[in-house]
């Protein structure tokens, strides 16, 4: 009777822990999410300022400018991931025009903005990996047993990595023969 | 490994608050002793001023720290890319943001303090800002901000506001005793003050020396790893761990006790021994353990 009863507490016990590790699992993906999220929000801020400055000096270099200013939205989150690396390239693009402008690699305001989108990128690149390491320990706690139970009763299904796929890869790289 | 250290740091750290109040508690009933007649009344007065002052350098220690070091803050719009920095380490180290500190001082140093990572300081010299690149400072700051991930700050914050409080009282005590023996008519209560000056001139110099066994110096390459796996580039500290072994500009506010706290030693004629009192390893030593690294 006992025997069957500290069983019945054991077993208890064991859903309590495992349903906690999985909402803690959940929360921090989500947590990871918002900041990849806030960090390409106040990068899609910031660019238009960025712009703005730009455009008084660097009149002929518009095709690179609307290049930065021609911004896309994924639906998935490979889209978003591949439209994320673009504005970065086309970022990288931009700072390495302005390095011909004395001018206005000596204004403030855009010193000050291209410390910001700098580190806006570095932040997204943290938030990424902060992000893809927190997905991989979720996927693998909802796939163990006897974990994958209770995350089947709970509808946990598995997350996609912020990242561009192999595919999309392709479609990118420059064919240089 | 980490989660091991931060539990022995907590455990440490509340070692040394223990031997503070004791300590504190003892002193004031013996003084009280002097006034009062009633002996239960005097221990309770120990150990209310024990406690309160314990509690006041638990909470407040971050700002006193600061406050020794001449330390100001760091606003956003003076040092944009210094802020900038901190703030993506810390998205990587996934840790909150802490207050941003400098000391307008040409010495290359940095140090940390705080009681957890939700009330962390990081602070640095103007000198350091100057001197090192963006990379260079990228290491310097993991490195602070691995010290607070790890609860070293709350650990030397607390030991170096005890140990100083208990020096402070040391030197009051003593200087009372030599200057104010004549004045003294009171026979018993002279005696008294006498006795406790001689147990704080024994015990300062012991509590001094503890603080740095408590701080160990491993964790300065604890620090140093965790540094390297946040910011994935191990060259920026390398580099800038060689710019300030360079540097003979000493850090001239650093108190003596508050040396520990700091990233390399700022007391110059401090960094040759290795001894078990030094409270920080040989900078080659770091760079070579930061080197074999992969």
């Amino acid at each position: 009777m006992y025997i069957l009863l500290g069983i019945i507490v054991l077993l208890i016990l064991t859903i309590i822990l495992i349903y906690n590790h999985l909402v803690k699992m959940d929360i921090r993906c989500k947590n990871a999410w918002s900041q990849i999220d806030n960090q390409l929000k106040r990068r899609h801020d910031l660019i238009p300022n960025l712009i703005e400055v730009t455009k008084g000096y660097a009149k002929h270099e518009s095709e690179t400018l609307e290049k930065v200013t021609a911004m896309r939205t994924g639906n998935t989150l490979s889209e978003i991931a591949e439209n994320s690396e673009l504005v970065s390239k086309n970022l990288k693009d931009l700072f390495m025009v302005a390095e011909g402008y004395p001018d206005l690699k000596a204004n403030q305001l855009f010193l000050n903005l291209q410390i910001e989108l700098t580190g806006t990128e570095d932040k997204i690149a943290f938030a990424r990996q902060f992000y893809n390491d927190s997905v991989q320990q979720y996927n693998t706690a909802i796939q163990v047993f006897p974990n994958n139970i209770f995350a089947n009763i709970l509808k946990y299904k598995e997350r996609e990595y912020f990242k561009v796929t192999d595919e999309e890869k392709k479609n990118v790289e420059v064919k240089l023969s | 490994m980490i989660l091991k250290d931060v539990s022995r740091n907590k455990t440490k750290t509340v070692f040394i608050i223990t031997l503070f109040v004791i300590f504190v508690s003892l002193i004031v009933y013996f003084v009280s002793l002097i006034f009062v007649k009633d002996a239960f009344v005097a221990v309770g007065i120990g150990l209310v001023v024990a406690m309160v002052s314990a509690l006041i350098s638990y909470y407040e220690c971050d700002k006193m720290v600061l406050s020794i070091n001449g330390a100001r803050p760091a606003t956003r719009e003076e040092f944009l890319q210094l802020n900038v920095s901190l703030e993506s380490l810390c998205i990587a180290a996934g840790l909150p943001l802490p207050k941003l500190y400098v000391i307008d001082s040409p010495a290359l140093n940095a140090f940390a303090t705080g009681r957890n990572p939700e009330n962390a300081v990081v602070c640095v010299t103007t000198g350091l800002l100057n001197k090192l690149n963006k990379y260079e400072m990228e290491g310097v700051l993991a490195h602070e901000l691995s010290h607070i991930k790890n609860y070293d700050i709350l650990l030397s914050t607390v030991a170096i506001i005890m140990v100083g409080f208990v020096s402070i009282i040391a030197d009051i005590v003593s200087r009372s005793i030599f200057y104010g023996s004549n004045r003294d008519s009171d026979n018993k209560a002279g005696a008294i003050m006498a006795v406790i000056g001689l147990v704080f001139i024994i015990l300062s110099p012991i509590f001094a020396n503890l603080l740095k066994l408590a701080v160990s110096r491993n964790r300065e390459y604890l620090a140093d790893a965790t540094a390297v796996q946040i910011t994935r580039n191990k060259e920026g500290l390398i580099n800038a761990l060689t710019k300030l072994e360079e540097d003979t500009e000493e850090l001239k506010t650093a108190n003596a006790a508050a040396e520990s706290l700091y990233i390399v030693n700022p007391l110059k004629g401090k960094r040759e021994k290795d001894s078990i009192f030094s409270t920080h390893p040989n900078t080659k030593n770091r760079i070579e353990r930061l080197k074999n690294i992969s």
